[in-house]
């Protein structure tokens, strides 16, 4: 029968210290310390097989992936023979600097997550702000709102697809009420980037909303009362009660935004399907997620493709700091 | 709180016994093991498993598998089900991905990589040339299994390697023809007799467009000649013997004259407008098929179903079809069967059934594949054949004569990407009111970055 050694002992009567049993045998001695070490051992590493699930699937499915992206990016390799690679250095990553197509379409994603990022944040705001009032049937507005965010990325662009039709879409029928020409949707530099916007802003408003609406709820209710005794008007109490209260919140929808414009990549593709991942005749509304797809899968360059994979990330580093750079100095400034 | 929580853990963990406490490790240790294994089992080589289910399941028949794309009709027009019957061991199933480029992709992939196959892999004209050039290792060699002369020659050439080695079996060939409506020819002031028409562009792409001049000068308002730029420059292409690549395998499509003559021939139409501003088989394009926007396309046999489903059912029989300037293939496929299946053999054998002439001829029937196989062309099915759309034209009579005068052409593994290209990335700017000449910059530099490795 085995004793509990290591929990406290109970307390022997009439003692006030804990007595051991005085005749302890010299291999009871050393089954505790066994026991002991054991335990130890135990406590040691059991963390880390708890934990180690989370992380054998992130090696295998994403630092593997990572490291042979690099090491593919290094080689000339081709989705018909991928273990047939033959190494060519850097130049997988020389070639981007006169790409033109790669620069592209970093151009065009940046353009693309502007113009959806920043209307979409502010709407977001408004549209959180009008629905943080008491309104009749409130929870009907905010199952409305995320109603876009519920649908699939594909069915809403082929859809927008529709809409957006040059010859046929309810949109150019809409404008056409006022006078105004057929727009080219698919084909105009400009048209295809705002329409292709229209669908991530269209998407991701209302979950935008609903982040700053809980936001909202939890700044107290004092600080609009003093602001309004002080005489502030509701525009002033939103400037200098409400931005500065979510400026965290802000930041963080800041910041996912930039993640989500920058792998924008099923609505352009979906955008104009027939011409496949070339995102317009002109290349007008491909992003770098879909450049990146378009080298590997359907001109089966594994190996430029990864480099470009590769620069993305570095691009995408520089963003976060620069993103972490603002955030630090608008903490420190409030 | 992190401090805190420990000696409590401290304190439970030691109150077990230690069969308690093995037994836990061992739960732990057994689920990592389970749940190392599944990761490992998820990149592991699955074919062993498809094997057993294959063998193991219908009760001791030899389950075939067949991966498809799009609508190959072979179970739609009851093969599966009379080929089960002729051999009761047999059991066919099959997978169908909708679209080829959704498809392809995952096939190289499975190819590459020796599993996830089916028994059988269907393969597209426009990938057959890079799979003979780079796949043929692991694909069986179904020569003895098909019989070359049933098949026309130049199908048969484009799935056999250099080497001699015939590693796909062709189903369907598109030959083309010109589809066009005797309403708005005839209102236009053009013959609507398929012979007449025929004669009006016979040996010559240069007379069609001409027509299409005719076409304009009278045409109904709202309309064009052809539906596209894109329909064209295919047509035109199609019927070349040398196009993108020579026979050597090199790249020759920016010093072609056959390319650059039918680029600018389809640039000077659409200049014109006499093609409609559109790309073939976005819904736009479709709904110009409804709305009858345009007069006359190019047409292989699957087309007609197409139009068909895309028509307003009035505008049934006021098609007709003639045939082409020059004839060309446009579309077709092949079976082919990987060697690690573990039933090749079997797999082998029903590929060559379902592609030879009485199938194909059964298959044309119901779903218009046209048969990739001569013998066909004598038969009921193919002599008697008529479509909805084009009333009592002999279509079959027509594809027929047209397949017949098919060239052999040169393929390369590129074609679909430099097809693509001219089509998608050049002679529909001309449609949209850039020049000629910078269709063609643009088209040849997005080509020239996607064939560079």
């Amino acid at each position: 029968m085995p004793t509990r050694h290591d929990a406290a002992a109970p307390p022997v009567k009439g003692g006030a210290a804990p007595a051991r049993p005085p005749a302890e045998s010299a291999s009871e001695e050393r089954r505790r310390a066994r026991l002991s070490r054991r335990w130890q051992r135990d406590v040691r590493w059991s963390p880390y097989a708890f934990v180690s699930p989370f992380f054998l699937l992130f090696v295998a499915f994403g630092l593997f992936p990572l490291l042979y992206t690099g090491w593919a990016s290094l080689h000339a390799v081709e989705l018909t023979a991928p273990t047939d690679m033959s190494w060519v250095g850097l130049r997988n990553f020389t070639r981007i600097f006169d790409d033109e197509f790669f620069w592209n379409a970093a151009k065009n994603t940046l353009i693309i997550g502007i113009i959806s990022t920043v209307p979409q944040l502010m709407m977001a705001l408004g549209i959180a702000h009008i629905l943080n009032y008491k309104l009749r049937a409130s929870t009907f507005y905010r199952v409305v709102m995320l109603a876009p965010y519920a649908t699939s990325i594909a069915a809403a662009t082929l859809v927008f697809v529709l809409l957006f039709g040059r010859d046929y879409g309810m949109i150019n029928w809409f404008l056409g009420l006022f006078g105004m020409d057929q727009v080219d949707w698919q084909n105009g530099t400009w048209y295809s980037k705002i329409a292709v916007s229209t669908v991530v802003i269209w998407r991701w408003t209302g979950y935008n909303a609903l982040i700053y609406l809980a936001a909202m709820q939890a700044i107290p209710q004092d600080l609009y009362e003093s602001a309004a005794l002080d005489g502030a008007s509701r525009w002033k109490q939103f400037l200098h009660v409400t931005l500065p209260s979510l400026r965290p919140t802000i930041l963080f929808t800041c910041v996912v935004s930039t993640i989500g414009a920058s792998q924008l990549f099923a609505e352009p593709l979906l955008f104009d399907a027939n011409k496949g991942a070339s995102g317009g005749s002109q290349h007008q509304f491909q992003t770098l997620g879909l450049y990146l797809y378009e080298q590997g899968w359907v001109n089966q360059h594994l190996g430029r493709a990864s480099a470009i994979a590769w620069t993305m990330f570095l691009i995408l580093i520089v963003v976060g700091i620069i993103n972490y750079v603002i955030s630090r100095r608008l903490r420190a400034s409030s | 709180m992190r401090a805190r929580t420990l000696p409590h853990s401290r304190l439970r963990s030691g109150g077990g016994t230690r069969i308690a406490r093995t037994t836990r490790k061992t739960v732990v240790i057994a689920a990592v093991a389970a749940l190392g294994a599944g990761l490992l089992a998820g990149c592991a080589d699955d074919g062993k498993d498809e094997d057993d289910t294959s063998s193991g399941s219908g009760g001791g028949k030899t389950k075939i598998t067949l991966g498809l794309f799009g609508t190959a009709g072979f179970e739609e027009s009851g093969l599966y089900k009379e080929y089960e019957k002729l051999h009761p061991d047999i059991d066919i199933q099959q997978t169908v991905v909708e679209r080829n480029e959704n498809y392809y992709p995952a096939l190289l992939n499975h190819l590459t990589t020796g599993s996830g196959l089916q028994d059988i892999q269907m393969v597209e004209v426009g990938n057959i040339a890079e799979i003979v050039g780079t796949q043929s290792d692991k694909l069986l060699d179904l020569s003895k299994y098909g019989k070359k002369d049933d098949y026309l020659p130049w199908k048969w050439q484009q799935g056999t390697t250099s080497g001699g080695q015939t590693v796909a079996l062709g189903t369907d060939v598109g030959p083309m023809a010109i589809c066009y409506r005797k309403d708005l020819f005839e209102k236009a002031g053009l013959p609507t007799d398929r012979a007449e028409v025929g004669k009006l562009w016979a040996g010559s792409w240069d007379k069609l467009v001409e027509t299409g001049n005719k076409y304009k000068a009278k045409a109904p308002k709202g309309t064009t000649f052809l539906d596209s730029p894109g329909g064209l420059l295919q047509a035109i292409l199609s019927s070349e013997k040398d196009r993108f690549y020579d026979s050597s395998g090199e790249v020759i499509y920016k010093t072609n004259p056959a390319v650059k003559n039918a680029f600018d021939l389809t640039a000077k139409a659409a200049k014109d407008g006499l093609v409609g501003n559109q790309t073939q088989f976005q819904p736009a394009w479709d709904t110009t098929i409804a709305n009858s926007k345009f007069a006359a396309m190019s047409c292989p046999p699957w087309m007609l179903g197409y139009i068909k489903g895309k028509s307003k059912p009035e505008a049934a029989g006021k098609w007709e079809i003639a045939q082409a300037p020059k004839s060309g293939n446009w579309g077709g496929s092949f079976l082919s069967v990987p060697k690690n299946g573990k039933n090749a053999e079997e797999a082998a054998k029903l590929a060559a059934w379902l592609t030879a002439p009485e199938q194909q001829a059964k298959l044309f029937a119901v779903q218009g594949s046209f048969p990739s196989t001569p013998a066909a062309y004598d038969s009921d099915a193919v002599k008697n054949a008529k479509n909805d759309m084009t009333g009592d034209a002999p279509i079959g009579t027509i594809f027929a004569e047209a397949a017949k005068n098919i060239p052999v052409q040169t393929i390369g593994p590129k074609d679909q990407i430099i097809q693509q290209g001219l089509t998608d990335n050049g002679v529909i700017l001309v449609a949209q009111g850039k020049s000629a000449g910078e269709a063609w910059k643009n088209a040849v530099k997005t080509i020239d970055n996607a064939l560079d490795k």
